[in-house]
């Protein structure tokens, strides 16, 4: 976020008043997190030697070098502390690229899965989304009869796709880009048609006046004039379909970040749980700051 | 602003212009425009009956009150917009629609705001001569932001200038087409008083120069007088026709200083003054039309004086 070249003077007050609040809120959550989980140390007044034994049998408790009764580290109940995470973390981080088996691919590979699949998904629909757009919005006929199936196809979840696309092409794989597809559509086309529509008629008048072939008044006026409005819808069909690649690839058993929150579920292991949720935000986040920076070649002050 | 004299350059431009540049004349026959009400019972009409000619090489301009429908006037000579009967002829030739032959130059400048300066010229004049190669057309391009005085700004966009300075641009890209006519609506509205002036006069030398026929459309008595050859003055919609064509036979080169001391300056400007004031008032019975006239996209969208 900071531009390394440009010297901030130490007098602009909002840079660091608002990199220090940021530090404090991380500090409180982390803190509040580790206080919510810590537990008291393990009293054993009041309980029968029966109970210990118990106890100790189910390995909740443990005999420690001092000969006292602790609570068993290994055996963790509820949510873990933000300790456990970070030891979590930097075990998985520290092996990004490793392959056991099937199932146990490393973190490296899985952002690799999500993110491509992700992408051909949402490039593909773009294409798609546009060029539909682009003849809707042409024409007002066109616009006004394909309007409404829009409007009713627009609101449906795309993960209400996935039982029709999978029966339909009954590999999850594709199944899953398509539930990408489904979520990246609707938006694009809306916002390029209404962008098409919408243009200043003083722009037209000029490409007319001009003489363009439709050609070049496509590309030289018509879709420079909607950019904006394309861009806007693109944007928009991308936070739908980063929220939808998840569930999908849950849903779908298809290697990814997704499906590791799913994975470290099943092995009861709610850090890794906590881990995959993390990865899944800042996944999103970068790929986000990359789009954006794509989307402000597109724009132009008016 | 100092400004090299154009003559030159104009006279070096390759002889694919020659044809573009030929006899402008402009003429308006019996040219009628309705409107559907909005009320949707019948129809509105705009003007009736307007007959213009404008010589080649004329500056003609069309004054009337706003609302008085000279804006749709100009709209169908530019052929964006169709006469409900009568016809537009350029050079002889019936107008179909819009052309390079008949360059306008918008209110709202109207420049594409995803290109640069240069570029919203260029692109004018690569389409106008197909024949060039693309240093051709840079070059000539380059001529034209030069002899507006834009020599400077070509990289920026429209955005980043001024209104003047974007109306310069316009009148750039108009020019470097070198067309039959020019069709100017209402050209320097939407620019401050003392810029007007300055783009005023490179506006005359470029006409000196082009030798285009020239139609504007303007509520602007002082301006219409500096400019015009004639002056068609406009009653007001509904059914709105040209009263009378006042002849400005104030020789040339023209200045404001020189016209403010000029008695027929005077006196021209006291009659058509007198003409605007005496066509103020609607008749009261077509107010409502009147008022849906000018609710309606295509009627005169311009503020009053």
């Amino acid at each position: 976020m900071m531009n390394r070249k440009t010297w901030r003077l130490p007098s602009d007050p909002k840079w660091w008043q608002a990199k220090i609040l940021s530090v404090v809120i991380l500090v409180v959550l982390l803190g509040g997190w580790q206080y919510a989980t810590s537990r008291a140390a393990f009293d054993p007044t009041g309980k029968t030697e029966e109970e210990l034994m118990l106890l100790e049998f189910n390995g909740d408790i443990v005999m420690n070098d001092a000969g006292d009764y602790v609570f068993n580290e290994e055996k963790t109940s509820g949510v873990p502390g933000p300790l456990m995470v970070g030891k979590k973390i930097v075990e998985e981080l520290s092996h990004p690229f490793h392959k056991n088996g099937t199932n146990d691919h490393g973190i490296g590979h899985l952002i690799f899965y999500t993110v491509s699949r992700f992408s051909v998904g949402f490039l593909l629909a773009s294409v798609v989304a546009i060029f539909v757009g682009v003849i809707v919005g042409l024409n007002p006929v066109i616009f006004h009869a394909v309007n409404p199936f829009l409007q009713v196809l627009k609101p449906i979840s795309p993960l209400a796709w996935m039982p029709l696309l999978l029966y339909t092409v009954q590999k999850p794989t594709i199944t899953a880009i398509l539930v990408v597809f489904m979520a990246s559509l609707w938006p694009t086309i809306a916002n390029t048609a209404f962008g098409l529509s919408s243009i200043d008629k003083d722009y037209l008048r000029v490409s007319r006046m001009l003489e363009f072939g439709w050609f070049r008044r496509l590309f030289t006026v018509i879709l420079p004039a909607a950019a904006p409005a394309i861009v806007a819808g693109l944007r928009i069909s991308f936070g739908s379909a980063l929220v939808a690649v998840v569930p999908a690839e849950m849903l779908l058993g298809e290697l990814g970040v997704g499906y590791l929150t799913w994975i470290e579920w099943n092995n009861l292991d709610i850090a890794g749980v906590l881990f995959a949720i993390l990865v899944v935000g800042f996944v999103g986040f970068l790929m986000d700051a990359l789009f954006s920076k794509l989307s402000k070649a597109a724009s132009y002050a008016t | 602003m100092q400004l090299e004299m154009p003559t030159p350059e104009l006279q070096s431009a390759p002889p694919a212009e020659a044809d573009q540049s030929s006899d402008g004349q402009l003429s308006v026959r019996e040219a009628s425009k309705f409107f559907p009400s909005l009320t949707g019972d019948g129809e509105v009409c705009v003007f009736r009956d307007v007959s213009l000619d404008i010589a080649n090489g004329e500056f003609v301009s069309i004054i009337g009150h706003s609302g008085c429908g000279k804006s749709t006037l100009l709209n169908i000579i530019a052929g964006f917009d169709q006469p409900t009967s009568g016809e537009i002829l350029v050079d002889g030739k019936k107008v179909l629609g819009p052309g390079l032959d008949r360059m306008v130059v918008f209110q709202s400048f109207a420049l594409m705001p995803w290109m640069s300066a240069f570029d919203n010229v260029r692109v004018a004049v690569r389409s106008a001569f197909p024949s060039w190669d693309s240093k051709q057309v840079a070059q000539h391009t380059t001529r034209y932001l030069n002899l507006m005085g834009l020599s400077d700004i070509g990289k920026k966009m429209p955005a980043h200038l001024s209104g003047g300075m974007r109306q310069r641009v316009g009148l750039a890209r108009a020019f470097a087409v070198q067309p039959k006519a020019l069709l100017l609506d209402e050209p320097f509205a939407q620019i401050d008083a003392l810029t007007r002036g300055s783009i005023q006069d490179e506006l005359v030398r470029m006409w000196d120069v082009a030798g285009a026929t020239v139609c504007m459309v303007t509520h602007d008595v002082d301006e219409a007088i500096l400019l015009s050859d004639r002056i068609a003055l406009m009653t007001n919609g509904p059914e709105a026709r040209i009263a009378e064509i006042v002849d400005i036979n104030i020789p040339r080169p023209r200045t404001r200083e020189q016209l403010i001391e000029s008695e027929d300056y005077m006196r021209l400007r006291t009659r058509i003054l007198r003409f605007l004031i005496d066509h103020n008032r609607r008749p009261t019975a077509l107010d409502d039309t009147a008022h849906a006239m000018q609710a309606y996209p295509h009627s005169d969208e311009n503020q009053p004086d």
